[in-house]
């Protein structure tokens, strides 16, 4: 148990450190009070099971989100420094 | 084995919008976000790749510039560099340093660090040189692999893919040689907290130009840096005839 306590918070400290840098206007903000919340939703969750579930959910969001940073740099990136198409 | 010299330069951030200082001398950078140049994350990720597929030893994160480009060399320590030597110029001189002292002070550092392999970013997003991977080559007199879309190790060297104007070029170069990243060589990783803290307990070597003994005097002078025109806003025309009239006037038929 205490070794998934670990877990979830540093996956926590992850999101929201990722967090730091969403897009939008009060990206930051917005993004890691959903985190917050999300986490708060599950606080009370006692099932290892579940626990395990859940920290395999937000590492796929983690994941996502890196995704999404790097191909909006990529894309602006290649928008600014292709000529031909 | 070989060792690989991976240049990183802070510049601003790509998702900034850039505004001249009144004054005409330059950019406003106080209070600005900074980041590693996109083209050298590439950089740094190929030679990280290098390091996992046992063709490289040690990955050496170099940047030249002032205090805050420890930044940059932190997070390529986070994203899988061995060690970074920072080569810092005062700020006042680094407004004025070009790639031809950079390139110089790179080649030295090669030489210094017995390199096999330079891979540098293709370009800086901040003053666009692309310069520095060549005249690193010149200077060392290595072969030179620009624009570099794939890097293959093959029995005496590397096959480089390049991408050029319209194509892929093939080439097959020998080792030492000096590569630059263009855009779709790889993708980066993320540098995560947890690295950046681990990356705080690697070495971080700084030089100055000096020490390398590589004259930084400035060889330019900055007259004014101004905004890039404004596009003029458009206009909507009735129909046709309108439309004919007006390209008429504009003596575009």
């Amino acid at each position: 148990m205490s070794q998934l306590r670990s877990k979830v918070i540093s996956l926590y400290k992850h999101l929201q450190y990722l967090g730091r840098e969403y897009p939008g206007l009060n990206g930051p903000q917005k993004f890691r009070k959903q985190i917050h919340d999300a986490f708060m939703n599950h606080k009370d969750e006692q099932d290892p099971k579940k626990i395990v579930a859940l920290l395999a959910q937000g590492r796929y969001l983690a994941k996502e989100v890196e995704a999404l940073y790097s191909l909006k740099k990529y894309r602006s990136v290649k928008q600014r420094y292709s000529y031909n198409d | 084995m070989a060792r690989v010299l991976v240049g990183v330069k802070r510049v601003i951030d790509y998702a900034v919008k850039v505004r001249v200082k009144p004054d005409k001398t330059g950019v406003v950078t106080q209070g600005v976000k900074h980041s590693m140049n996109p083209f050298d994350e590439i950089a740094v990720e190929e030679a990280v790749k290098l390091k996992e597929k046992k063709l490289a030893e040690e990955v050496i994160a170099v940047s030249v510039g002032p205090a805050q480009s420890q930044e940059v060399i932190r997070t390529a320590l986070a994203m899988g560099a061995d060690r970074g030597v920072h080569v810092e110029i005062p700020a006042a001189e680094y407004e004025l340093l070009q790639p031809i002292h950079v390139s110089k002070i790179l080649a030295k550092l090669a030489l210094d660090e017995k390199a096999d392999l330079v891979i540098l970013g293709k370009q800086a997003i901040d003053d666009d040189a692309n310069q520095t991977a060549q005249m690193t080559a010149a200077v060392l007199d290595w072969p030179q692999g620009t624009f570099c879309n794939k890097i293959e190790k093959t029995d005496a060297g590397l096959t480089i893919t390049r991408e050029i104007d319209g194509g892929l070029e093939t080439i097959k170069t020998k080792t030492p040689a000096v590569l630059s990243a263009d855009l779709r060589l790889n993708t980066p990783r993320y540098a995560t907290l947890p690295n950046i803290m681990k990356a705080k307990k690697k070495p971080l070597k700084k030089v100055t130009a000096k020490d390398l003994g590589v004259d930084t005097s400035p060889r330019i002078e900055v007259i004014s840096v101004e905004d890039p025109p404004v596009r003029q806003a458009g206009a909507t025309v009735a129909d046709v005839d309108a439309l004919v009239a007006k390209l008429k006037e504009g003596g575009h038929i």
